[in-house]
């Protein structure tokens, strides 16, 4: 069955972040690092979670600036070492990451696309807490937090299954 | 360093130090939480709690010329600067969730405050913080009231935490010569300003919960003057002891 999925008009700072990588001078290395996805979440880029926030060229190598989603996330460290090894392995020849807190990472840059490999993927993306298995919105919380800390776990009341959601943020 | 540079390296390490020391009491949990779901809760709210100490002891160490490692790991107590309620014991788990209930209205508001501050990075950071202890703050909200409706020993429980934790919690809003020199330069939010919505705040969720708002008239304070209570030293004993035992360790 098919849950209805309701999408969310697009973000401001998708919107940008979608114009900076059309018009971005070095179109190659965003699609090299379309490659590197969120190790917890392989189904998703650090582009369709909009983490990549920018790819710009440098003197001697490439800056890459990375919002990162929680705080004390573990994964961003696994993402920053993943980034520089695609580069690396593309040519470049000196990676420099910069880590940008503002504007705070939302899951509202995740845009349409993401939110459905995210249900795919079996994680309630996070407009609304509907089961990816049936469909139904009738859930109950199990706990706040799931495994990793931008999910919450729940348990589906029509079909029985437990399931992760995506916490909005 | 000019003197505001060092000023405010003291004021992100002091809030460092808070975000520090309470996401070392949170971890305690780790594996001794009443369920499996609290667990993963705690470990996950304290890991929000390193995050922002190492944000806090990043923005300082640029200043002063230190890592992030040796501000957390290599001061001993009368260096560190946390609020004393942020060390105490974790006790039981109705203990360490009003802890965190008292905390998280404070923080709320706090964190709020601070995204206007003129440093770019401390607005940054607080940007960041806000939002994570909007979520917090909707889980200890939601614990107060199961303790203190709950069962009599739940609420018996609850009452002792907040009983116990009241006469800290006047720290919280305590502005030094520090701060105050920092809010005249709109870097530092005033937490003074705080106390009145706060208190309402709490007020309204402690009798929603059919608790009691203490009336205890002592009050104690010192953290950031580097004044501990006994329990400071234990607590560091066991954060530290690697890098004591093997300094410049790294994984």
């Amino acid at each position: 069955m098919n849950a209805i999925v309701t999408l969310p008009l697009v973000h401001a700072e998708r919107a940008a972040l979608v114009r900076r990588r059309r018009d971005s001078a070095c179109a190659e290395l965003w699609n090299a690092l379309d490659a590197v996805k969120d190790p917890e979440i392989p189904v998703l880029s650090l582009y369709d979670l909009g983490v990549l926030r920018d790819i710009r060229r440098a003197a001697d190598g490439v800056t890459v600036v990375l919002s990162p989603t929680y705080s004390g996330c573990p994964a961003m460290e696994t993402m920053e070492a993943d980034v520089r090894r695609q580069l690396l392995a593309a040519g470049v020849r000196q990676v420099v990451i910069e880590r940008a807190l503002s504007p705070p990472w939302t899951t509202d840059w995740m845009d349409a696309r993401a939110r459905l490999a995210l249900k795919d993927y079996g994680i309630a993306p996070p407009d609304t807490v509907c089961c990816p298995q049936c469909g139904s919105h009738d859930a109950s919380v199990v706990s706040d937090f799931g495994s990793t800390a931008c999910k919450a776990l729940y348990r589906c009341n029509a079909c029985l299954e437990p399931f992760d959601h995506f916490k909005p943020l | 360093m000019n003197d505001t540079d060092s000023l405010l390296t003291r004021y992100a390490i002091r809030l460092g130090d808070d975000a520090m020391v309470h996401g070392q009491r949170l971890c305690e949990w780790s594996s001794n939480a009443p369920t499996l779901e609290e667990d993963l809760a705690l470990a996950n709210v304290a890991l929000d709690y390193l995050g922002r100490a190492r944000m806090l002891y990043s923005l300082a160490g640029n200043l002063c010329g230190q890592s992030e490692d040796e501000l957390a790991f290599t001061r001993d107590t009368r260096a560190f600067q946390n609020l004393l309620i942020l060390e105490l014991p974790r006790g039981d788990f109705a203990f360490t969730l009003v802890r965190q209930f008292l905390l998280d209205e404070f923080e709320h508001l706090f964190f709020d405050a601070l995204t206007a501050s003129a440093n770019e990075m401390l607005a940054a950071i607080a940007g960041k913080t806000r939002k994570e202890v909007a979520y917090h703050r909707r889980r200890s909200q939601e614990w107060l009231r199961r303790f203190g409706l709950g069962t009599a020993e739940s609420a018996r429980r609850a009452q002792a935490a907040l009983d116990t934790l009241w006469g800290y919690v006047d720290e919280m809003f305590a502005v030094d010569d520090l701060e105050a020199t920092l809010i005249a330069e709109g870097i530092a939010a005033d937490r003074a300003v705080l106390r009145a919505t706060w208190q309402a705040a709490v007020t309204h969720a402690i009798e929603a919960a059919a608790l009691t708002v203490p009336d205890t008239t002592w009050r104690i304070e010192g953290g950031r003057q580097g004044l501990h209570t006994e329990h400071l030293g234990h607590l560091l004993s066991e954060m530290q002891f690697m890098q004591r035992a093997y300094p410049g360790l790294s994984w």
